[in-house]
């Protein structure tokens, strides 16, 4: 039989003012076990954790159960207490009575009464405990980072400068990101390829630092200091050795129909390409789907003028298996598809544009050589107009629920710039609020309003109206005025919502990390924990984790990077003792828990079985320790019950739903 | 019914197999029972008829440990058992020499009852190659029926007269698939929630826990039941509830959800005539709607829905949606 003891913390005020504490302790001091029960004010503080080591020692207790704050705050604390007064950390169990009870409630008698449930359910857990020992696992001193942004290549840069090896997974042929698509920088207006290039070739140049582009993460195993990565290498048709990147192949391809995905599509590019002149590297990869010679098996063009003998039309996709003791994900984001916001005749004519399309269009090496023209007919606008939110703070599903972030300061920069570089052209802007915390950012809209006499109007467009002269009609309220207004523009430009890129579902299934409604990737603690994945071993960087501007994605970036750099420093981790097991007799051998455990933590073994004095070999699942995190989907698919999460046993999780529904 | 016998001496005789796994008359016309059989003389016992509705699939487990192959007898539908089966590592295919038998749909005494045919002293008609009219002796006289009006719900919703795994075919088979597999589902999926409630309950509370439909299910193969078993306090907090038999039938149907081929051994055993097929029929159409079609058992080595990943699988939010 335990002797358990039952600590209840008031909070301070958090739990205490909604929670009768006193009544709590009077009422666990009546369940099985419980042999203590106090309350006092900061159980987490010095004083609070040597009461609970006081009654351990003095009252020989066996198991403890904390009624206090998410497990997440202060189990560890906890658990170290008890393991300092002698018990095992693992017979201790945390009661959340705070951020579960305290904090949702406003009656006290509803919340203390659900108080004592929670406690009761965590004192007939710990009825059940038994000590377990956490085991060791060596940290493979090298990162992973995937997506070869201004993110992944901050992230990199910073952890191969602390002197550990890392690769950059890039899926486009190219390093650089959505960062080398902008062409002036907010609030300074430096020019982006500037600021980002310098960073490509050093990391490029880093001798830490190795960049698969064109490649992606096929498969993810392992866990925390010990993954094994499979990265598929896509066939690029073109020897990375020989190449000398004199880019005569681009010239001279016949094949020059493909859409440039650099340039958004407003413009073509040939089937062998670089996305862009500062590439890097700077060796182009041939497009499967458009190349003549791949598709027909004639031309073959390229191969005959390049002098290098880089061209290999044979080239196959390659695998690259490879250990990482950290990942960071860096995948970045992508404008939201318009397709389902008709009004703004985005698909109807080409004078509406997205904002990134239009950083392309300002761009000397863009579609327009950088010249502002009219898609549809090459005419300098006189008009334009910007529509603020498109896609973000939507209230129905059409689009995102938050603020994108980083549109209304592009928004002011685009205004700005083609006010100042085109005085005769007029800038409108409609937008719901200006949004402007950041350093420097207000002075910078409050100029583009005061000193180059941008239009601002608060109100949404109703509709975009394409005339039968080419003109756009632009609908409008002006919420200020209180009026409906129609604007005649040459030019309208959405300022697009952002969402996470659709890659990112994908990678985070594989790397088990969990990712929001909207696909951003889940911090470990939206304030202490924020570029962490709740998955050991899993770091954040930039827009993958919510939207954000450059310089807080570096800043970002870095922090990443040193959650990376204090694991890869561990040489050995402590392994949670939470881990599943199969319990021989009752194990038919099925490889049902098997074919679920996504860690591939489960093999079969033949073994000799003595099943109440019958011998026989029978089939056993066998978990491998190291590779399963008790994630417990094996407990639940075994048809017998012979799995079993060591300190989650189903008996455990059945005792605690009976304690509540008693 | 010969041609089976006779191969199966055959292959007794030289060596092939160690024993037969079949059916042998039981103590009435209409209930022949499995049985296994070791020399050419207990196989003169040996009977294959309409009344041979038994699924000999998971006979194979314990057959599989002794010496020796077993040859087994399994019809179109006991394959799709037997694939189930061997995807699970419960039978062995190297200790099994399985002879595909003809089938022409398996009959139901109960229904031959419930037609207020009583008494009953003798059934003809009903073998493999019989006549498509059963006569039947009674107390009171003779009488007659059709043979597919005696036939089980399972053969009229048949999953089609191909054996999925064999060594060699005996026999036809023939097509009895005239009733739509899920119908029984929708009018059950049609009821309010109350309606749905008083319907199972009504059923199920005429199970006495016999178990027989969990003895005679070849996806209820563990080694040892959760409801057997000390480790859990699952079979005492049965017997507490005042409703009991929910719990032990609906947690059959999730463990076997996903596994279950819909051989209706479960509905076909139930002395209380408990319609326990439409449990795991319900399973199977929710997978099928959520995953795509799926047939438990079609072959030994496809992942299962449930215990598959795929990115397009349905989602948690799509599930709630539909209720």
């Amino acid at each position: 039989m335990q002797r358990l003891g039952v600590f209840v913390c008031h909070c301070g005020s958090n739990i205490a003012a909604t929670v009768d504490v006193k009544k709590v302790v009077e009422m666990a001091l009546k369940e099985p076990g419980v042999v203590h029960a106090e309350d006092y004010p900061y159980m987490c503080s010095e004083a609070g954790q040597a009461l609970i080591a006081e009654a351990i020692c003095e009252k020989k207790l066996t198991g403890i159960v904390v009624c206090s704050c998410s497990p997440r705050m202060h189990e560890a604390t906890f658990r170290k207490a008890a393991e300092r007064a002698g018990i095992n950390p693992y017979m201790v169990e945390i009661a959340n009575i705070r951020e579960h009870c305290s904090w949702i409630h406003k009656d006290i008698e509803v919340a203390t009464e659900k108080a004592i449930i929670l406690a009761r359910a965590a004192i007939a857990k710990v009825n059940l405990n038994t000590p377990l020992k956490p085991g060791e696992s060596l940290v493979t001193k090298r990162a992973l980072v995937i997506g070869g942004g201004i993110a992944g290549i901050q992230t990199a840069l910073d952890i191969a400068e602390a002197g550990y090896k890392v690769d950059i997974v890039e899926k486009t042929p190219s390093i650089g990101g959505r960062m080398s698509q902008l062409d002036k920088t907010f609030p300074t207006l430096d020019c982006s390829a500037c600021i980002l290039t310098p960073k490509m070739v050093e990391a490029a140049a880093h001798e830490n630092i190795t960049i698969y582009t064109y490649s992606e993460v096929e498969k993810v195993s392992g866990f925390v200091g010990d993954f094994t990565v499979d990265i598929r290498k896509k066939a690029r048709y073109v020897d990375m050795e020989k190449c000398t990147g004199c880019g005569l192949c681009q010239e001279k391809c016949p094949s020059k129909k493909a859409l440039s995905e650099f340039n958004r599509g407003l413009s073509t590019r040939s089937a062998i390409y670089t996305p862009f002149a500062q590439a890097i590297p700077n060796v182009p990869v041939i497009d499967a789907e458009s190349c003549t010679k791949l598709k027909t098996g004639k031309c073959g063009l390229c191969e005959k003028i390049c002098q290098a003998g880089a061209i290999d039309y044979t080239q196959k996709d390659e695998i690259i298996s490879q250990k990482y003791g950290a990942i960071v994900v860096a995948t970045g984001f992508d404008t939201i598809k318009l397709d389902r916001y008709d009004e703004f005749a985005y698909s109807q004519s080409k004078d509406v544009i997205t904002s990134l399309e239009l950083e392309r269009i300002m761009n000397a090496a863009g579609p327009t050589k950088g010249h502002l023209e009219r898609l549809s007919d090459g005419k300098h606008p006189k008009h334009i107009v910007f529509v603020q939110c498109v896609g973000s703070r939507c209230s129905d599903d059409r689009g995102k629920s938050y603020c994108s972030k980083i549109c209304c300061m592009y928004t002011a920069k685009h205004a700005m710039l083609i006010r100042d570089k085109y005085p005769d052209v007029d800038v409108t802007v409609f937008y719901i609020d200006v949004r402007t915390p950041g350093k420097n950012f207000d002075e910078f809209y409050r100029r583009a309003v005061e000193e180059y006499g941008v239009n601002y109007i608060k109100g949404q467009v109703g509709k975009v109206a394409p005339q039968p002269d080419g003109q756009l009609l632009v609908q409008a309220v002006d919420m200020l005025d209180n009026r409906q207004i129609q604007v005649e523009a040459d030019m309208v430009v959405l300022a697009t919502a952002i969402e996470p890129d659709p890659s990112v579902r994908k990678i985070a299934t594989m790397l088990t990390a969990s990712i929001d409604t909207n696909n951003f990737l889940t911090e470990g603690h939206a304030k202490l924990r924020p570029v962490e994945s709740p998955t050991a071993g899993i770091f954040l960087s930039g827009v993958c984790q919510g939207p954000k501007d450059i310089p807080e994605t570096v800043a970002q970036a870095g922090a990443a990077a040193v959650k990376a750099i204090g694991l890869l420093a561990k040489d050995k981790l402590m392994t949670n003792p939470c881990t599943a097991k199969a319990d021989e007799l009752l194990c038919n051998g099925c490889s049902t828990c098997a074919n679920v455990c996504p860690y591939g933590a489960i093999t079969y073994e033949d073994k000799e079985i003595n099943d109440h004095g019958v011998r026989e070999t029978r089939r056993i699942a066998v978990v491998n320790s190291a590779l399963c995190q008790g994630c417990g989907a094996c407990t639940v698919t075994c048809p017998s019950g012979a799995m079993d999460l060591q300190g989650f046993s189903n008996r455990q999780i059945i005792a605690e739903v009976d304690a509540i529904c008693r | 019914m010969q041609e089976l016998v006779t191969r199966a001496k055959e292959l007794l005789a030289d060596g092939t197999v160690a024993r037969v796994l079949g059916w042998k008359c039981g103590d009435m016309a209409y209930n022949p029972e499995p049985a296994f059989f070791e020399t050419a003389e207990e196989l003169e016992g040996f009977v294959y008829d309409g009344f041979c509705g038994a699924n000999l699939s998971k006979y194979m487990i314990e057959a599989g440990k002794q010496e020796g192959k077993t040859l087994v007898f399994l019809k179109p539908c006991d394959t799709y058992s037997f694939n189930q089966l061997l995807k699970e590592h419960r039978v062995d295919r190297e200790k099994a020499y399985i002879i595909g038998v003809g089938c022409r749909g398996k009959l139901d005494i109960e229904k031959i009852k419930k037609m207020g045919i009583k008494g009953i002293t003798d059934i003809r008609g009903a073998e493999a190659d019989g006549s498509d009219t059963l006569s039947i002796t009674t107390l009171y006289g003779d009488k007659t029926c059709a043979y597919s009006d005696a036939m089980l719900e399972r053969c009229h919703v048949c999953k089609g007269k191909e054996h999925k795994v064999y060594d060699e075919v005996i026999g036809e088979s023939a097509d009895t698939k005239d009733a739509e597999r899920f119908a029984e589902v929708e009018k059950i999926e049609a009821m309010s929630p109350e309606e749905k409630f008083a319907f199972f309950q009504k059923e199920l509370s005429k199970c006495i826990r016999c178990n027989a439909c969990r003895n005679v299910c070849p996806a209820c193969s563990c080694r040892k039941c959760v409801f057997d078993s000390t480790k859990f306090d699952s079979a005492q907090k049965a017997n507490v509830d005042s409703f009991e038999e929910k719990m032990f039938h609906i947690i059959r149907a999730f463990h076997v959800a996903g596994r279950c081929t819909d051989c209706g051994e479960c509905s076909r055993v139930c002395p209380q005539g408990i319609p326990l097929h439409l449990f795991n029929r319900k399973f199977i159409k929710d997978i099928d709607e959520l995953y795509g079609a799926f047939q438990a058992g079609e072959d030994a080595e496809t992942k299962g829905p449930l215990t598959d990943f795929t990115f397009d699988d349905a989602e948690p939010s799509i599930v709630a949606e539909r209720g």
